[in-house]
């Protein structure tokens, strides 16, 4: 099965405005993308599309062989949770769960078998282990964000998404916060996107989108 | 990890709403149920005493009165009827058993009953201790009398005029023979004695008072218990009687229909308020979920993007209401026990029939069904909202 993305006169419109149009792009499997483009020009709207949150409202996308446009419901909600992680710029940690029950809220959700070693290696590998059994806000925004990454990979998902891991965060930060999810990605070999207008990422990544209004 | 371990770490971050959800629920299952335990025990009680009884026929008065106190020995009695008229009665072939009573004084609150020994074989009274009275002036104590009291077999003590505590006392002192095994009737709760026993003690109390020995032929008894030869003589007898001038009949099943009316509209009143506070705490539950809502649609969503399903935040929100829901019931129905324990525990120190907390009714699981369906229902619009999450839109915007 090719784990590619293949997109195809990609349109996306809301009423009779056209937000997104991706004539033709393609994502072999294993690379890292950044997809650029100014506020309003559409990249959390494709990283959606990736993920199968929303429909495309014209053109074809394949995702790891994946054809989105055939899948809905119960079946694409299966098929994202154990394909796709997402990493959101608001980490939107699950407040009352501690960190091992937010990332084991991803196992479990995926119907995959809960598995506290899995739960470990992850947040081990993003150097978080031992806030296992903290609470979200008693970490820092960093923490938080390893946290939010251990999340998104620890079902081993093919393809990674991120919406601006970086927007708040400073020059240094933001740097290690694109390298932790190039590394998690290279490890697990997974594709990496990372939708971003934040122009200091553009030297960590080999190929990048560039979306206009 | 489960939803239900999921819906219960929710509602444990929140624990005012949940407090306020839970308490009153709780409050209102308790109310109702307290009020269907205790109604219920008081019903078998009644139902029990007044059993074999058709009629009481005592002096003129009020018909209630004359059979709280007739039956149940709880309200004074209407006053006294002549022996030779019960006498009379007693003979009537429509009447298979007459049973009088002679009452007016008390020993610690329990009631002093001058009757007969077909009086205590009616209630199916075993002796425990002792034997059964012969002579006047030898008193058997039911069981709760004799428990409460702590009498033995050979105690001593006087009656105290009037059926409170705090009567005159007579001089003339009784001797307990026997104690009765509990009846689960108002026997438990009186001492009995021969019918002679209440004339000589008052007789006595008369010649003292008003230098007027008491003869044969005004020897009066307070009420007479009758049981009908057939069920023609209802439709006879007591008219009969009560065309007699200073007698009056009283039907206890009648009496008491009629008092479970009076009563069971002020059981109404309290099940209404009952309701309000169940329908209330529906109001809460919803209001606590749906409020919550907007806080929590970040986390809704992020769920869907994890790869939750619409039907699961459904199932999610539906089981918080129902986990509500279940600990205020089973609050409320340990409340509700609560609830007529103590007032069971009232009510044995006022010597009124016994109220258990042990008890339980079918009636409970209903309501049980009805507060756990309003925890459900209450959880069912937020639910909906959750299952319709736009989850792109509101990752999106976050
Ligand atoms: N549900 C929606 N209904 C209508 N318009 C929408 C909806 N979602 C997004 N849009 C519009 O689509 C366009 C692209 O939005 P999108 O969020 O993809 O942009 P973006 O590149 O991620 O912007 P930003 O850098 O601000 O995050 C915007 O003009 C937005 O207003
Ligand atoms: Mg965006």
């Amino acid at each position: 099965m090719p784990r590619e993305i293949i997109a195809a006169g990609l349109e996306q419109r809301y009423g009779s405005s056209v937000v997104l149009r991706v004539p033709e792009w393609r994502v072999a499997a294993g690379e890292r993308w950044l997809v650029v483009g100014s506020s309003g020009s559409g990249k959390t709207t494709l990283l959606h599309l990736l993920a199968g949150l929303l429909t495309p409202s014209a053109g074809a996308l394949s995702v790891l062989g994946a054809d989105l446009r055939s899948l809905a419901g119960r079946t694409l909600d299966r098929w994202r949770s154990r394909n796709v992680g997402i990493v959101l710029q608001a980490l939107h940690l699950v407040g009352h769960l501690s960190v091992r029950a937010n990332v084991r809220l991803a196992q479990y959700l995926a119907g995959l078998p809960q598995d506290d070693a899995a739960i470990d290696s992850a947040l081990a590998s993003l150097g978080v282990a031992d806030k296992a059994e903290r609470l979200p806000r008693e970490l820092s925004q960093g923490e938080q964000q390893r946290v939010a990454i251990a999340r998104a990979v620890v079902n081993g998902p093919a393809l990674l998404l991120a919406d601006e891991p970086t927007a708040s965060l400073d020059d240094e930060s933001a740097v290690r916060a694109a390298d932790l999810l190039i590394e998690e990605a290279r490890r697990r070999q997974a594709t990496l996107v990372v939708g971003t207008h934040d122009a200091r990422l553009k030297s960590r990544f080999e190929k990048t989108l560039v979306l206009r209004k | 990890m489960n939803l239900a371990t999921l819906s219960a770490g929710y509602l444990r971050a929140r624990p005012l709403q949940t407090a306020l959800s839970l308490g009153l629920l709780a409050l209102g299952v308790g109310v109702i149920a307290a009020a269907l335990i205790v109604v219920a025990q008081l019903e078998a009680t009644m139902g029990r005493d007044a059993r074999g009884i058709d009629l009481v026929v005592g002096a003129k008065g009020s018909p209630m009165q004359l059979i709280l106190s007739g039956i149940y020995q709880l309200d004074a009695p209407t006053g006294n009827i002549p022996l030779a008229d019960a006498m009379a009665l007693k003979k009537s072939p429509m009447v298979r058993k007459a049973m009088p009573l002679a009452m007016g004084d008390s020993w610690r609150g329990f009631r002093i009953v001058g009757a007969g020994r077909e009086y205590l074989d009616h209630y199916g009274a075993e002796l425990k201790a002792g034997k059964y009275y012969e002579q006047p002036m030898e008193a058997v104590l039911g069981a709760e009398a004799a428990s409460r009291s702590g009498a033995q077999v050979g105690s001593r003590f006087t009656g105290a005029h009037g059926l409170g505590a705090e009567g005159e006392e007579h001089a003339a002192p009784y001797t307990v023979v026997g104690i009765l095994s509990p009846t689960h009737s108002v026997l438990d709760r009186l001492v009995l004695t021969p019918i002679e026993s209440v004339w000589a003690v008052h007789e006595h109390g008369e010649k003292h008072e008003a230098g007027k020995a008491g003869a044969d032929d005004d020897r009066e008894v307070t009420v007479l218990l009758v049981q009908y030869a057939s069920p023609l003589a209802a439709a006879t007898l007591p008219r009969a009687i009560n065309a007699k001038s200073g007698l009056q009949a009283a039907s206890p099943a009648f009496e008491t229909a009629r008092l479970f009316r009076i009563v069971g509209a002020g059981i109404e009143a309290l099940r209404a308020f009952a309701l309000v506070l169940i329908a209330a705490a529906g109001a809460s539950v919803f209001i606590a979920l749906y409020s919550a809502l907007e806080e929590r649609r970040y986390d809704l969503a992020i769920m869907r993007a994890l790869g939750a399903t619409p039907g699961r935040l459904f199932a999610l929100l539906v089981l918080e209401g129902l986990v509500l829901a279940a600990l205020g019931t089973a609050a409320g129905l340990l409340l509700g026990h609560l609830f007529a324990g103590a007032l069971g525990l009232w009510m044995e120190a006022a010597q009124q029939p016994p109220v258990s907390a042990r008890h339980f009714e079918a009636g409970e699981l209903w309501l049980a069904a009805g507060a756990l369906l309003v925890g459900v229902l209450a959880a069912i619009p937020p639910a909906w909202r959750a299952y319709r999450t736009d989850v792109s839109r509101t990752l999106a915007a976050g």
